[in-house]
């Protein structure tokens, strides 16, 4: 990045001078990046803005003769409705539990990881094949994990209060989804596992030396020293696996298909555009959930600026 | 510095057995015989071991209605997931070049659509993506799927990539074309070398999306002919909706995993530099 940077703070100094070789290189650097450009903007931007179009309309496939224009009375109607609410809370759900228990774990490997000096290879091979695996392949793994006829969890962990032969995990909400976010929290702790290591790389073996000489406890140095220098790791792990989580639908579609009202905002979408071809009111979703996942990102960066500077004036 | 103490071991085990278990069980799951589900199996591993599901998900039996279906969603996943891999890459490639490597209006713009659109919820599109396929008779078809794919793999191809050609010794070239080499020989002996790594990072990581991919691939597509291997399965219930042939599709399961471990077993050490490429350095 340095490297790249110090020819823009030339250009500042002196605006006037633009030589022939930097006016090729602008040219040559947007024609390079131009099919990029235009593959994200067609497939994304004109699409999103087509949604926010058909939003302001009753539009249903199965009646396009009855197609008009209705202003926000989508809106009006998704957001008066406790079915958006139950669902938004079940996501919001999802994604805190996932991705704090997927913190703590992840980083739990990651020590793991980091201390270990022999099977390194075997190691990483082991944390990738959940990542890699597919998400549908998952949930149907851990759908079949907890069957009452087929599964293991009753027959292994009936010794645990509550859990007998005859639990039926897909019998009421709450149970449906601790099963849910099982096969989330499994599929993708590794790659929370991996982000957090990278880090935990980065923080410098002689400040935690110096540390223990200083006589400060494992503790101290994991609260003290570890963590605070792996807040910028830990600040993207959580933000990619936050919205990534906030996304949830394979698991759900495959696992109960919402029943026991464990429908996920995206599948409540995907329900009211593709299985009801409601496009106005599916539309109008998409713009409600892509509004959420970007007030979800500046929330998360916010949150950690905060903590950033805090840190800081305290230090 | 660092020591292996007995947590380590301990945290080892914990991880394999974390990792492996499920797909241990779907294994095992995929030797029991159909009868065996169906009637409700309680036990881990398979009582009378078999390779029925495998004969029948592959066409080796006189049925092939189920492998018909298998397969065709088996050709589809991997067409379009190494269309869409080649293709992603190749934009990638010269737009990470581009942001690497030179200096121009508009960095900034492709930088921060690329993150925004990592970080977009997929499902936001599949209703005017739906709608607009439809008009241009994309809707049921590869390129329907491939489009959006390489387009959603782009951000993290691009990111993966100009992280990698950020470490490169570009002056490399200029070396080797004052020894003589002429730019074509300085590009492919030197710079080729260099980068291939990178690109073929980026190729992994692109396909286990493409792989993966789920919410696209059973909106915008309705037949075998297009259906790839997740969606095809998650329509895959069986004469029975309520009692689904547990069996097969863990034997079906198993059988869309091989290339992922394939693939994790060969590149492990690169999948990890990929992934964790840009987090740190930011």
């Amino acid at each position: 990045m340095t490297a790249t940077t110090v020819p823009r703070k030339v250009d500042k100094a002196a605006p006037t001078v633009i030589s022939d070789r930097s006016v090729a290189e602008n040219r040559l650097g947007q024609k390079l990046v131009a099919p990029a450009l235009i593959m994200m903007v067609l497939v994304t931007a004109y699409p999103m803005l087509q949604a926010l179009y058909l939003s302001l309309f009753r539009y249903r496939l199965t009646t396009p003769n009855d197609k008009g224009f209705i202003g926000v009375d989508n809106y009006v109607t998704i957001l008066t409705d406790s079915l958006f609410w139950k669902d938004t809370l079940n996501t919001v759900i999802i994604m805190v539990v996932t991705v704090a228990i997927e913190l703590v774990i992840g980083f739990a490997f990651a020590m793991v990881m980091h201390r270990i000096i022999f099977a390194r290879g075997v190691m990483r091979t082991a944390i990738l094949i959940p990542y890699g695996i597919i998400t549908v392949v998952s949930a149907f793994a851990w759908q079949f994990t907890f069957s009452i006829n087929n599964g293991w969890v009753n027959s292994w962990f009936d010794w645990v209060p509550g859990i007998s032969a005859s639990t039926n995990w897909y019998g009421d909400h709450w149970h449906a989804m601790f099963a849910i976010m099982v096969s989330e929290i499994w599929k993708t702790t590794p790659f929370m596992a991996l982000l957090l290591l990278a880090g935990l790389s980065q923080v410098s073996e002689d400040m935690l030396e110096a540390a223990k000489v200083d006589g400060a406890t494992a503790s101290q140095r994991l609260f003290k020293v570890i963590l605070p220098n792996m807040r910028a790791a830990i600040m993207v792990a959580v933000l990619f696996r936050a919205l990534d989580a906030f996304r949830i639908f394979d698991n759900i579609f495959i696992m109960t298909r919402g029943a026991q009202n464990t429908e996920s905002s995206s599948f409540l979408t995907y329900r009211q555009a593709i299985e009801q071809f409601q496009l106005g009111m599916g539309s109008a979703l998409s713009v409600l959930l892509f509004l959420t996942v970007l007030l979800l990102a500046w929330l998360i960066v916010k949150f950690f600026r905060v903590d950033l500077a805090q840190a800081r004036g305290e230090g | 510095m660092r020591k292996s103490g007995v947590g380590t071991y301990v945290g080892f085990l914990v991880i394999l057995v974390w990792c492996l278990l499920p797909v241990a069980w779907i294994v095992s799951l995929s030797f029991k015989s159909l009868a065996e589900t169906t009637t409700g199996s309680p036990h881990f591993l398979p009582q009378d071991a078999t390779w029925d599901n495998y004969k029948v998900l592959l066409g080796m039996t006189s049925d092939k209605s189920t492998s018909h279906d298998f397969i065709a969603a088996l050709r589809n996943s991997f067409g379009i997931s190494i269309v869409a891999t080649v293709l992603a890459v190749i934009i990638a490639t010269l737009a990470a070049y581009a942001i690497a490597r030179l200096e121009f209006k508009g960095k900034r713009l492709v930088l921060s659509l690329a993150l925004a659109i990592a970080m977009f919820p997929v499902v936001s599109l599949v209703g005017p993506l739906f709608d607009m396929w439809r008009t241009f008779h994309l809707f049921n078809t590869w390129p329907g799927l491939i489009i959006p794919y390489m387009t959603f793999t782009l951000p993290l191809a691009i990111w993966t990539l100009s992280a990698f050609f950020r470490e490169i010794p570009w002056e490399m070239e200029q070396a080797a074309q004052v020894d003589g080499a002429t730019s074509w020989q300085a590009f492919r002996k030197v710079i080729v070398p260099l980068a291939a790594p990178g690109v073929f990072t980026a190729a992994i990581l692109t396909f286990f999306f493409a792989w993966n991919e789920f919410v696209l691939a059973i909106s915008l597509t309705s037949t075998t002919s297009s259906r790839t291997v997740p969606a095809q399965m998650s329509y895959f219930v069986g004469p029975d909706p309520f009692n689904p042939p547990y069996s097969q599709l863990a034997t079906a399961s198993v059988i869309v995993t091989i290339p992922v471990i394939v693939i994790v077993l060969l590149f492990q050490r690169r999948i990890v530099a990929g992934l964790t490429s840009g987090a740190v350095k930011g």
